[in-house]
């Protein structure tokens, strides 16, 4: 049996990617919950954010930290847009058209990253970016802390504006019951659109917590949005608690996956854990059965 | 407060309501009645802002409403409760309440609020509880709970006796009557004639898209035309 100074620090690794893959997830289950979209240029808006952010720093010198209410703004605008001119209207109101719309997306974002910036692989070097934190069974990069805290702040931060606020309340309102929603006077294009630029603007913050500790490709999106999509599958469609929860599993599973099976392997347990969820629990562990 | 003149509306291609012409007056309940398929909720619907009018007029406290956004509608005043409530189901009760003041009426949502418990206690009772959890009569209180959150200048109630024991369908129309006569201004559309014409002031019969009856409830309730006209025969 493996000592525990070995477990301990896989688990804590764990739950700090995790929490990021539950930031990326809830963009996900928030634009699914509301506009029953699958949104397939999620990994790419998130590679966006992530040049974003690195070009911030390269060129200007700014730190991802710093540069964080600019890109929560800036893939707000994007995702706000995306939704209300191009997904909107594309759609003609199919859900199949809009599949075909935002994978469509990804491919030219994907692809327009490629020929702009080629397919490097470019990280950047911060101060801390090598500092760690000592938590007594471990020591854990403090890129990770940051990246930590942070999501799970953004997380309960998300929930209030959920709960507390008519737009949140608009938001939920009309992910379930279209009609009751216009005739209280809530304008159905103008929530669809601030949802999706909500989802975006979770990619903007966790491209932020993410580049002090990770690297930028036109591909790196890909790695995120297939686990994201696990993530919100696992945690139940729609379900904000559920993505949080599924994220922080998902993460501690990875970690331990590479533990006992070698670092290449480690995303096995996921896709595991994947298949195991959609034949016992296909509504997730707290999705609505309905 | 509204009139509509020669409206045309419908779905595609196909009209379904074919000139329809009809008016409230500020502190009238006026009943629209008519069979299934007649043209009530479509009719709504193009009051509301939820279906485009093809042709017509419509005016709300002067000003044109025809086509406008449902949002546009509800800003002006003019408030639906819908048929099958519409209550947002995974929201508590307190929470579709406030959303009812979502574009009106937000300043005074808390005294609103507190009004509206006035009306029905058994909301209060349930402020917490998911409205889809709640029976259809509790949710018949929500829905028109909601609308009243608007603070509208006219509601238009839609089948609000649609699915209630006979006991809670005499309820729902003596509520109806007090909002009247606390000075609000009703459009009750119906299939449940008799009771209607009851506390209508005036009342307009719907049949294949164009009004074929109209007048005084009075005098409609005692018209040898009306029950033609109603079962359609």
């Amino acid at each position: 049996m493996l000592e525990l100074s070995i477990l301990l620090p896989a688990i804590l690794n764990g739950l700090t990617t995790g929490a990021i893959y539950a930031l990326i997830a809830l963009g996900l289950t928030l634009i699914y919950g509301v506009l029953h979209i699958i949104n397939f240029a999620h990994g790419s808006l998130l590679m966006l954010a992530l040049y974003g952010v690195f070009f911030l720093h390269n060129l200007f010198g700014i730190d991802p930290y710093l540069a964080l209410p600019v890109a929560a703004i800036a893939l707000f605008g994007i995702g706000y847009g995306l939704q209300r001119f191009v997904i909107g209207h594309a759609s003609h109101g199919k859900d199949e058209n809009i599949l075909l719309v935002t994978l469509g997306l990804s491919v030219v974002i994907e692809n327009l990253a490629l020929y702009l910036w080629r397919s490097d692989t470019r990280t950047i070097e911060t101060p801390y970016s090598f500092e760690v934190l000592d938590f007594g069974v471990a020591f854990i990069p403090v890129p990770k802390v940051v990246a930590f805290v942070g999501a799970l702040l953004v997380a309960g931060l998300l929930w209030l504006l959920m709960t507390r606020t008519d737009l949140g309340r608009a938001i939920r309102a009309l992910a379930r019951e279209r009609q009751g929603a216009k005739l209280v006077g809530i304008n159905v294009e103008h929530i669809f659109a601030m949802s999706f630029g909500i989802g975006c603007a979770c990619l903007g913050i966790a491209a932020c917590l993410l580049l002090p500790s990770f690297y930028v490709s036109p591909q790196v999106g890909h790695a995120f949005v297939l686990v994201a999509f696990t993530v919100v599958v696992l945690g139940g469609m729609g379900s904000f608690v559920g993505a949080l929860l599924g994220g922080l599993i998902i993460g501690v599973t990875e970690s331990l996956g590479g533990l006992f099976l070698g670092e290449s392997l480690g995303q096995l347990g996921i896709f595991l854990i994947f298949i195991i969820v959609l034949l016992f629990r296909p509504t997730g562990l707290l999705g609505q059965r309905t | 407060m509204l009139e509509v003149r020669d409206l045309q509306a419908g779905y595609g291609e196909v009209a379904v309501l074919r000139g329809v012409d009809l008016d409230v007056a500020k502190g009238e309940i006026v009943a629209l009645l008519g069979a299934n398929g007649a043209g009530k909720s479509t009719l709504n619907n193009t009051l509301s802002g939820l279906c485009r009018p093809m042709a017509g007029q419509i005016r709300f406290l002067g000003e044109d409403i025809a086509g406008a956004g449902s949002d546009r509608i509800v800003s002006a005043g003019l408030i639906q409760v819908p048929e099958g409530r519409r209550v947002f189901p995974n929201l508590s009760v307190k929470e579709n309440l406030e959303l009812g003041s979502y574009r009106r009426g937000r300043a005074s949502r808390n005294a609103n609020l507190e009004r509206i418990y006035g009306v029905f206690p058994r909301l209060k009772e349930r402020i917490d509880q998911f409205a889809g959890t709640l029976s259809g009569g509790e949710q018949q209180m929500l829905a028109i709970g909601r609308g009243l959150m608007a603070e509208p200048e006219l509601l238009i109630l839609d089948e609000p006796s649609l699915g209630l024991s006979p006991l809670l369908v005499e309820e729902m129309f003596s509520l109806i009557q007090k909002l009247n006569r606390d000075g609000l201004s009703i459009l009750l559309v119906e299939q449940n004639v008799v009771q209607s014409l009851a506390i209508a002031h005036r009342a307009f019969v719907l049949e294949h898209g164009v009004i074929a009856l109209s007048g005084a409830a009075a005098d409609l309730l005692n018209d040898p035309g009306l029950k033609a006209s109603y079962l359609g025969i």
